[in-house]
């Protein structure tokens, strides 16, 4: 029974996270209010990791998979995107490759001055 | 055959399941990873539906709309690993600022650059703006500001499949070895999609990269209208 307990608490933060998205005129989705919200309950320890662990590495384990849907609704874009092709797969491909390389680099860059700083003293 | 899929209910649930396992029955049998499944299936199951002339929504309708329910709990889970991994966010806070800000800055750069190369129209630059972000929030702000939701949503698409499958081979190409930095990076880059690989990849990683989809996306909608404006 433990297994239908976590997923009816998560349902519950994810209900939850859509009533604030009703609420709350912002262009940002129930997901990211329910993020912050089960990270929030866990903190405060009004919720324990032990209520939503199991059910929740099971959703996590499975999310390449959920997003196969969205992904094959490309096909529904074939014709629109045609003119813009070129950038969108630029911006995709290469653009995701500068992001991914600075940013782990600036943090990489961060972390390991602190690192030192720490071996120094 | 098509009046039968239409009235099924879980033709496009088994397609997905099928082809996903599938490609991970092929990497079971090859010893290592050399296809992702999520690539996998979305590439077999875009033939499937093309060369059978089968119209998306009804893949969509039959059993695939379940999967993509399914995806808002998921991405609430990813609290998990942040939630787990606090202290060490905690105390490498500078580090995921630097790693974020860096990262949208160089995104609009690219967008500019777009804008500059291709002589692009404004709704097209502000169409590329919101694409390392995760989907929903991508949408709405490309809506907002004049741009082609559509378009936003396949670019968001194109960069997220990209960093799932390339992560972990252009994290080493980069050498980017700590397990924190690699994580925002797969989050400031690829948004969830990515952060469905950072999961595999190690707690910290998944972890670090839920944080970075967070402090992307607020970064982003923040810093779009100010270059939507440019453009």
């Amino acid at each position: 029974m433990k297994y239908l307990h976590q997923a009816m608490i998560l349902s519950a933060v994810t209900f939850a996270a859509e009533l604030i998205k009703l609420l709350l005129p912002l262009p940002v989705p129930a997901s990211i209010y329910g993020l912050i919200m089960l990270f929030l309950l866990l903190k405060t320890g009004l919720l324990r990791l032990s209520q939503v662990e199991d059910v929740g590495n099971f959703l996590l384990e499975w999310m390449p998979l959920l997003l196969v849907p969205a992904s094959v609704s490309f096909l529904t874009v074939l014709d629109t995107i045609q003119g813009m092709l070129l950038p969108v797969l630029i911006m995709g491909l290469i653009g995701t490759m500068a992001v991914m390389c600075v940013t782990g680099h600036a943090a990489q860059w961060v972390i390991r001055r602190g690192k030192e700083a720490k071996r120094d003293e | 055959m098509n009046e039968f899929l239409m009235s099924s209910a879980y033709f496009g649930l088994f397609l997905t399941m099928g082809t996903y396992q599938l490609g991970r029955w092929i990497n079971r049998r090859a010893g290592r990873e050399v296809c992702s499944p999520l690539l996998f299936s979305t590439a077999v199951c875009c033939a499937v539906l093309l060369l059978s002339g089968t119209e998306y929504e009804v893949y969509f309708q039959s059993g695939a709309d379940v999967l993509e329910y399914l995806l808002t709990p998921a991405t609430i889970c990813l609290a998990i690993p942040l939630y787990r991994q606090y202290t060490l966010l905690k105390k490498n806070t500078a580090a995921v600022i630097a790693g974020c800000v860096s990262g949208v800055a160089v995104h609009m750069l690219g967008c500019l650059l777009m804008l500059a190369l291709f002589k692009l129209e404004a709704a097209e630059y502000i169409t590329l703006l919101p694409k390392s972000i995760t989907t929903a929030i991508g949408k709405s702000l490309s809506q907002e500001l004049g741009g082609y939701p559509a378009i936003t949503m396949a670019t968001i698409m194109v960069t997220g499949i990209f960093g799932a499958v390339a992560a972990p081979v252009l994290l080493k190409l980069f050498r980017v070895q700590e397990p924190l930095a690699q994580g925002l990076a797969i989050g400031a880059s690829s948004h969830a999609a990515g952060t469905s690989k950072a999961v595999e990849m190690g707690d910290v990683q998944g972890a670090a990269s839920s944080l970075a989809i967070v402090v992307t996306g607020l970064l982003t909608v923040l810093a779009a209208p100010l270059f939507a404006k440019i453009g």
